[in-house]
């Protein structure tokens, strides 16, 4: 994907300022900076999710496959299918294991019973849950704990095979060692999938990306290889960032 | 030490008005109960009324407030429920729909007879289904309608946000999104909040005063254009209307007891919903 002078505005208030940005195939970009941004709203951008939002205005380009996902005829469905989404707080439904990553499948219902079990099994298994849930596939998504909620919403995301993955902050609520799965996970997903990631924490963008990309005031300070941004960082506010200085 | 007594004085008053108010409340359930268990048989429940209703049961004024509530509940709780989804759902916050909601809510504090005359001159009248069980059903339904949907609409807002960004994400349309992940965790709240409205509109007497009740009627109705009798209108005639007071009022207390009974069991079944609705939603 890569964007192309994008501005955002929520009502009159300019969110995001001419960001340009390309975003790697099977490589894991992290979207870092302090909180206020931009880094989620950028991210809500790249899936359309900020449609649903009153007020939000977009200019610039969004390309997937060199097509801009904003113009008139595109459907932001389609788009959401090629493009998923993992949000900050795990957001089961209060549904069985089984039907909250059968979700998306049920949605054009394509599938024969087997074939759907088929897939929510190979999801799980992507997600790195089945082994966990394979005999709990009718308990409640609640019951579960809160690093298996994530995953099994990352589950839920894999099941539509999007060619991207959006993740909001995907570990923000979860304990060091259901963050270390996650991004553990992430690791994996990337043979398969284009992943971006916004993050907080500074550790966690440098363990798991591929890419940094810093965002400050709703600009896009820099972005580069995360080895590079984390040791030899191009700009004095991205280095005042990395080594806590503000933020 | 005056801090703790005007702490004191202030609860004791808290706890004497609390006290009061199910004093009263008690009074008058007992009074009914006493008064009105003593005609409370089978065929009273199943019987109709005999000599100048001195004698016999209210089974046609139970049968019509049954079937009034029912096209009540037909004619409100979809088109309630779709506006509530709209409004919740679709509208564009702005004035328009502030406007909207604003209307609504004043309509709910409508006196019920207003909405008895507006029933008389829409349906009874200008839609020519004469005085009828359809024109009180339909008047009644109107007068629920406010409720219903705002019912309905707190029962939507009960639903986090993040279920129905969840189901947008996976690429569900917005109806899609509303159908599965939205309406099936409100249906529950929708339904209790009907049938309190509809508790309220049972026991109205205005709005079908005009439009549909009868005095007394010596047949059950046979379609949705006939006349009927009521619960609450036929108390009515009994504690004031009848030339033999005296005489009828064991009967009307007995009326009074069934319609308290018959609320309820509705309140009951309200309560019964919320309870499973809450079981659900702990998941």
């Amino acid at each position: 994907m890569s964007v192309r002078n994008l501005n955002f505005y929520y009502g009159k208030v300019l969110a995001l300022k001419n960001v340009n940005l390309d975003i790697l195939t099977n490589h894991v970009t992290a979207l870092i900076g302090p909180s206020g941004c931009g880094k989620t709203t950028f991210l809500r951008c790249l899936n359309r999710m900020n449609d649903v939002v009153e007020g939000a205005r977009v200019e610039g380009q969004i390309l997937l496959d060199g097509e801009d996902i904003n113009r008139p005829e595109v459907d932001p469905v389609q788009i959401r299918r090629r493009i998923g989404m993992v949000f900050q707080k795990s957001n089961p439904f209060p549904k069985t294991v089984f039907e909250n990553v059968a979700y998306g499948l049920r949605i054009d219902n394509p599938y024969s019973k087997a074939e759907l079990a088929a897939r929510v099994e190979k999801s799980l298994r992507d997600a790195a849950l089945w082994d966990e849930v394979k005999d709990r596939l009718n308990d409640r998504a609640f019951e579960l704990s809160g690093g298996q909620q994530q995953r099994l919403c990352i589950a839920r995301a894999l099941a539509v095979e999007p060619e991207v993955i959006l993740m909001d902050e995907p570990a923000s609520a979860l304990d060091p060692i259901a963050t270390l799965k996650i991004e553990e996970l992430i690791q994996e997903l990337k043979k398969k999938y284009t992943i971006v990631i916004v993050t907080h924490n500074m550790q966690q963008a440098a363990r798991v990306s591929d890419y940094t990309a810093f965002f400050y005031l709703g600009e896009l300070i820099e972005v580069d290889r995360t080895e590079k941004i984390f040791t030899r960082p191009g700009l004095k506010k991205t280095e005042d960032y990395i080594t806590g200085r503000f933020g | 030490m005056r801090k703790t007594w005007s702490e004191r004085i202030g609860f004791l008053m808290l706890v004497l008005a609390g006290i009061l108010v199910l004093l009263i409340l008690g009074m008058i359930l007992l009074d009914i109960l006493t008064k009105g268990a003593s005609v409370l048989s089978w065929e009273f429940l199943t019987q109709a009324p005999r000599k100048g209703m001195t004698e016999g049961g209210i089974f046609p004024a139970i049968l019509g407030t049954f079937v009034v509530s029912l096209i009540t509940v037909i004619f409100a709780v979809p088109l309630g429920m779709f506006a509530a989804i709209y409004l919740h759902e679709y509208a564009r916050p702005g004035k328009m729909t502030r406007l909207i909601r604003m209307s609504i809510r004043n309509l709910s504090g409508v006196p019920s007879i207003v909405y008895g005359l507006f029933g008389v001159a829409l349906f009874v009248q200008m839609l020519k289904f004469g005085t009828s069980l359809l024109s009180a059903g339909l008047t009644l339904g109107l007068l629920t309608l406010p409720w219903t949907i705002t019912a309905c609409e707190e029962a939507l807002k009960t639903v986090p946000q993040s279920y129905r960004e969840g189901a947008f994400a996976l690429g569900a349309t917005k109806w899609y999104a509303i159908r599965t992940n939205v309406l099936p965790y409100a249906v529950p709240g929708m339904l209790t909040g009907v049938i309190l409205g509809l508790s309220r509109a049972a026991g109205e007497t205005a709005p079908i005063l005009f439009t549909g009740t009868a005095f007394f009627l010596p047949h059950l109705p046979k379609s949705l254009f006939d006349q009927f009798m009521a619960l609450p209108y036929h108390l009515y005639i009994l504690a004031t209307q009848h030339q033999a007071i005296e005489k009828v009022r064991p009967i009307a207390y007995g009326t009074a007891l069934v319609l308290l009974g018959l609320i309820f069991l509705l309140n009951l079944s309200a309560v019964w919903i919320r309870y499973r609705y809450r079981q659900r939603m702990r998941g």
